[in-house]
């Protein structure tokens, strides 16, 4: 096992490096520059920022210095927000992403594994086919129409909550966005609980456990859950990765100034060196995720070895 | 809908199984009255605009934004420039459901060789897949369709593109994961035994074995496909307008929820039941292909 | 089976329980039912307003966002300030004189201008200012707007060191500028951005990273408390400021949402006092359900689109009249965009003082001849039913570009048959696209004044301007213009910006659609606000109404 995380860390960083080139390269290649605004600079001034930026010299040799940079924990400047460097834009950013997925994360786990499986145990009754509309509708309505009519009703119509941003970085500020970023992902665990929890419940370990005599309710808890779980394990990482990508438009519409936001304004204004950086940085979470993703599998699937 | 074809090509197996399946299928009502609507919806998308007396791209300046009304003729009204919203949402709904099909091929293709490959071989071959899964995975998906979209413009074959090579890890992953797990199963040991080669076995005996998985998996991206071009469309990078998608609409509608109601309702009643019956659709086929369930 | 449920409720019960208490619950952390929390009590009488995007920096000479725009008029104060309906007012400078010749203005500054940290304003912190502005290293995009004064070209362009612009000290509260060319409408300049002081001192120890909270030292009635990137930047009271007493406001909150339609939101559930715009889409509903906070006027901000005059057909000048002169304006402005834009028929927006603009002759024809001349235009050019324009109209992503692109697509087909594809490009490859005319037809394009005279928006069609995408070359043109910046009499100046403007309407290098207006909604307890022009505002003309909102 520590063999195998040991590889594993060590795996990471050539992956690491393609996906920065991958990225660096991809961003120099759209049309548009950083500098392109509204009113257009003189030559003269923007001849003295390209180079201010190194963006004058070839490209091998930005992408060399940037390397040097980042091994330094050196982002570089942003070249939007003038007053402020990459590193510190996404360490402002990055808590709070990470407070709004994890919460939404953990409230789609709990959520949605608890109702697959009650859906599973009771199939083709009226309980699972409320449980599935219900996820349903999770997955029905994208969380741009949700989100809306969530403030609609709440911020606007109850003002039992506030309609957007962090305020003061209360509870109360992120139940709404936390809610409408978990509600596609309880209804994908759910379904995905289901379908996995259902397929155990017949296979012949389990027939063997109920022919012992056990408790169904320990042949579930003891027996079932383990192999159940395997699939939304696996899900997992794709999870993270809708949680990042919900989180951008959850932080659009929410006005959270988070990470997915920087990444989209940084896209759009030709923010290199902040794309970059929350490329990076969203590339190393899922890696780390990644990696413990597979251990877990690995502890709950005694066949898997590695 | 495209549930069905790994059905047929898997054939193979025994026709039994799948005659025995679409009886069960036939039995689960949820499921059969989802394929009828969504057949007739279908139907209705694709013969639909041919009856409506106005084109998606006009404009009847003289009725801007109208609630449904039989007068005018505009059944579900109109929107902001006077575009009738019933031939608008046809014509979505052929796009919406041509990218959900098409993407979802695309994933369903490389995801499954992928993944399979990659789980049974195992060793360095699966590392190294999975190392580039990885990296891809890596690449928030936003940035890379954004950034697809700014350097080649707005163009549907790009979405479906997109879409499906971002898909394919999801399926490659989930592939892998049961593969690894199946593969120390006595009836795949026996195989190797009696020295099948490895790629038979993957065809013939990991394939077939990974259909629930894949099933309940399709009916999942279908409908996630159909949610990522809104998804697009909310970001302004969906189809080009005069052109619209289910999406498109809805997040329009979304804006004037209050003021035009009828602008979110129509579109996205159409969006939540084509999405509702492709899970039920799945769910029932994967109760319905589930073997073990005698 | 049964047992089963017994163990599957609760556990279902439990774990949303826990989802709630981790997501905080309601009751707990607000109470149910309670309006938003108001902002902490140390902050006094608070003003909160919408402003749309993040600001880019908020240092004066490098901002170029319209979204840092209010912010630093409350931050700094120029030499010349405004008043709430935006007319001039005198700023630091308590007095002025200007020389016959209308070249040397020379500014008396006021001996109780302060700095937020209670320093002396002196003349010397504008000539490091205006400096600063078109010194090349600073990288500012608006150096050019002080071009009047002598050397600011030279520097500008990097021939010439910064300390030979024409602005001096010459004493600490006697500041003498000296132009190329006496420009009528140059005290209009001194109230931008461009050209408020610096404080030397921080400029020097922190660098280019001045204007940061915590660095920053500035000279208006707030200074910067706070920045949350992507939330909001929090303003002060600045007790030094020479009117502190007549300023009600004690904390400013500048809200960034760039979504209009969140932003109403966010209005209605109580959170801001005053928002930057309003969605049009959703205009009838305000209209019906909050007349009281509904705040229009015109605003010197003119729509159009324009031509790529060297890409053919588009250098056929009939063939630009000829779709001008298809779209119905008026139906434009009254069912598309709906809050009470004014069609545009000239280039120039009537919100601008002391100009009458020229007209295209048409106007005022009904829509029958005005159609039917366009579709002799359209046959003279070379286009029919059977061979008709094919067209790609450029347009950058938002909901109300869209509308009008479709618009006037749907336009040219029913009155012309022109094939029009509209485009949706994003903002910044629109930018690029329009550095080479070889690389697009039509695209969309607006202009808001800098400044209230009509010369901000003629000069960006003289032929040398950088602003000038359609490649307009006209040498009667640039003649008018600089005839009319040498012009210090109002009359012959105002006869000339009108030739000028005729000119350029004649030759159809792009076609105005609408001038647009301030909208916005403002609280029944915000007092003293009033719409400009300009859309300028100040907080320190506001107050509030406390008993009125409740804290």
């Amino acid at each position: 096992m520590l063999k195998f995380a040991l590889k594993r860390f060590l795996g990471a960083w050539p992956t690491l490096l393609i996906m920065i080139a991958i990225a660096f390269f991809m961003i120099r290649v759209a049309p548009g520059g950083p500098f392109d605004s509204e009113r257009k600079l003189p030559p003269e001034i923007e001849a003295r920022m390209l180079q201010a930026y190194h963006l004058d010299e070839p490209l091998y040799q930005q992408f060399g210095r940037y390397l040097a940079g980042l091994l330094k924990g050196d982002f570089g400047p942003s070249f939007q927000y003038k007053e402020y460097s990459v590193s510190e834009l996404v360490m402002a950013g990055f808590p709070v992403s990470l407070r709004l997925g994890g919460l939404a994360m953990l409230l789609a786990l709990v959520v949605g594994v608890s109702a697959g499986t009650i859906a599973a145990l009771r199939q083709n009754t009226r309980t699972d086919y409320a449980v599935m509309a219900v996820s349903m509708t999770g997955i029905s309505i994208p969380n741009f129409v949700m989100a809306p009519l969530l403030i609609l009703f709440f911020a606007v119509f109850l003002g039992w909550l506030p309609a957007g941003g962090l305020g003061d970085g209360s509870a109360a500020n992120l139940v709404l966005p936390v809610i409408s970023l978990a509600l596609p992902q309880i209804a994908y665990i759910s379904r995905l609980t289901r379908g996995s929890m259902i397929e155990v419940l017949h296979s012949n370990f389990i027939r063997t456990a109920r022919a012992k005599g056990l408790p169904e309710r320990l042949v579930i808890l003891r027996h079932a859950i383990k192999p159940a779980l395997l699939p939304v394990v696996s899900y997992l990482g794709p999870a993270t990765a809708a949680i990042i990508t919900g989180s951008v438009v959850i932080e659009q519409i929410f006005g959270v100034p988070g990470l997915g936001r920087f990444f989209v304004q940084g896209a759009l204004n030709r923010d290199y060196t902040l794309v970059l950086g929350v490329v990076i940085f969203y590339g190393v979470l899922i890696i780390v995720f990644n990696f413990f993703v597979d251990m877990i599998y690995a502890l709950l699937d005694p066949r898997v070895k590695y | 809908m495209a549930a069905v074809n790994p059905v047929s090509s898997s054939a193979v197996e025994g026709r039994s199984l799948w005659v025995d399946a679409r009886r069960r299928l036939m039995r689960n009502r949820a499921a059969v009255v989802a394929s009828v609507i969504l057949i007739s919806m279908t139907l209705a998308v694709i013969v639909g605009p041919w009856l409506v007396p106005f084109d998606y791209d006009f404009t009847d300046w003289s009725n801007i934004a109208v609630p449904p009304d039989l007068a005018s003729g505009h059944l579900f009204g109109t929107d902001s420039l006077g575009r009738d919203l019933l031939m608008r949402t046809l014509y979505g709904g052929r796009i919406s459901l041509l990218v959900g099909l098409v993407a979802t091929l695309v994933s369903l293709l490389i995801g499954i060789a992928y993944g399979a490959i990659a789980g049974y071989v195992g060793g360095r071959v699966d590392h190294l897949m999975m190392r580039i899964v990885d990296i891809l995975y890596a690449m928030p998906f936003m940035f890379f369709v954004i950034l697809l979209m700014v350097l080649f413009g707005r163009n549907i074959v790009l979405i479906f593109v997109a879409i499906g090579a971002i898909n394919w890890l999801d399926m490659a992953r989930i592939v892998r994961g049961q593969t690894l797990s199946l593969k120390r199963k006595e009836f795949i040991e026996a195989a190797e035994a009696l020295g099948t080669p490895t790629l038979a076995i993957i065809r013939r005996h990991i394939v077939p074995n990974l259909l629930g998985v894949v099933v309940v998996y399709v009916t999942l991206t279908i409908p996630q496909v159909i949610l990522v071009e809104s998804f697009l469309s909310f970001l302004g990078l969906g189809v080009q307008e005069p052109m619209t998608s289910w999406g498109a609409l809805v997040n329009d509608g979304a804006q004037e929820m209050e003021s035009a109601p009828w602008l979110l309702i129509f579109p996205a009643v159409f969006l939540a039941a084509t999405l509702f019956c492709f899970n039920f659709i799945g769910d029932g086929l994967r109760d319905a292909l589930d073997p073990k369930d005698r | 089976m049964i047992t089963l449920i017994r163990s599957g409720l609760p556990t279902l019960l439990l774990s949303l329980c826990l989802a709630c208490a981790a997501a905080g619950c309601v009751d707990s952390e607000t109470g149910s039912g309670a309006k938003p929390a108001p902002p902490p009590p140390e902050d006094g009488v608070v003003l909160r307003k919408g402003n749309g995007g993040e600001p880019d920096s908020l240092d004066p000479q490098r901002s170029e966002e319209t979204s840092a725009a209010d912010i630093l008029r409350d931050l700094y104060e120029g030499l010349m300030a405004e008043t709430p309906d935006g007319s001039l007012a005198p700023g630091v400078a308590e007095r002025w004189e200007i020389s016959d010749d209308g070249r040397v203005y020379t500014f008396y500054l006021r001996a109780d201008a302060r700095w937020s940290n209670g320093d002396p304003v002196v003349a010397e912190d504008f000539v490091a200012g205006m400096q600063r502005a078109v010194n090349p290293a600073t990288g500012s995009a608006y150096g050019q707007l002080l071009q009047a004064v002598e050397g600011a070209l030279d520097v500008v362009a990097g021939r010439q060191p910064p300390d030979v612009l024409g602005v001096r000290a010459l004493s600490d509260r006697v500041l003498e500028i000296r132009l190329v060319e006496p420009t009528p409408y140059f005290l209009e300049i001194l109230h931008h951005s461009t050209a408020y002081p610096v404080h030397r001192q921080s400029l020097a120890e922190f660098g280019d990273r001045f204007a940061r909270p915590g660095n920053q030292v500035s000279n208006g009635a707030f200074m910067l408390d706070d920045w949350v990137v992507q939330s909001h930047v929090k303003l002060r009271k600045n007790p030094y400021y020479r009117d502190a007493d007549n300023v009600a406001i004690d904390t400013v909150y500048y809200l960034h949402i760039e979504e209009p339609s969140a932003e109403l939101k966010r209005y209605r559930a109580g959170e801001l006092d005053y928002t930057l715009t309003l969605p049009n889409n959703q205009f009838a509903w305000i209209k019906e359900n909050l007349p009281d906070d509904l705040v229009l006027g015109p605003f010197a901000s003119v729509y159009y689109y324009q031509f790529s005059l060297d890409n053919a057909p588009f250098d056929d000048p009939r063939l630009r009249q000829a779709l001008t002169m298809a779209i119905d304006r008026e139906i434009i402005v009254d069912k598309v965009t709906g809050v009470g834009e004014i069609a545009a028929y000239s280039f120039v927006p009537v919100a601008v003082s002391n100009y009458q603009a020229a007209q295209f002759p048409w106007q005022d024809w009904p829509p029958e001849r005005r159609l039917a001349e366009a579709r002799r235009l359209y046959a003279e050019a070379g286009y029919s039913e059977k061979n008709p324009l094919q067209v790609e109209l450029f347009y950058n992503t938002s909901e109300n570009h869209k509308k009008i692109a479709l618009a006037i697509s749907a336009m040219w087909k029913q009155a012309l048959g022109v094939r029009a594809r509209p485009t949706n490009l994003e903002f910044k490859v629109l930018l690029q696209q329009r550095l080479d005319g070889s690389r697009w037809q039509v695209m969309r394009m607006g202009w808001v004044g800098d400044y209230n005279d009509a010369n901000t928006f003629l000069e960006i069609f003289h032929s040398t301007h950088g602003q000038n995408d359609p490649g307009f070359a006209n040498p009667e043109y640039d003649r008018l213009l600089a005839e009319a910046g040498q012009t210090l009499d109002p009359v012959r100046r105002l006869e000339l910006l009108q030739a000028a403007e005729r000119r350029l309407l004649s030759e159809y290098p792009v076609m105005p659609i609408y001038f647009s207006v301030v909208k916005r909604l403002v609280k029944p307890w915000v007092l003293g606000y009033r719409p400009n022009g300009l859309d300028h505002n100040y907080s320190k003309y506001l107050s509030i109404d406390t008993a009125a909102r409740g804290f």
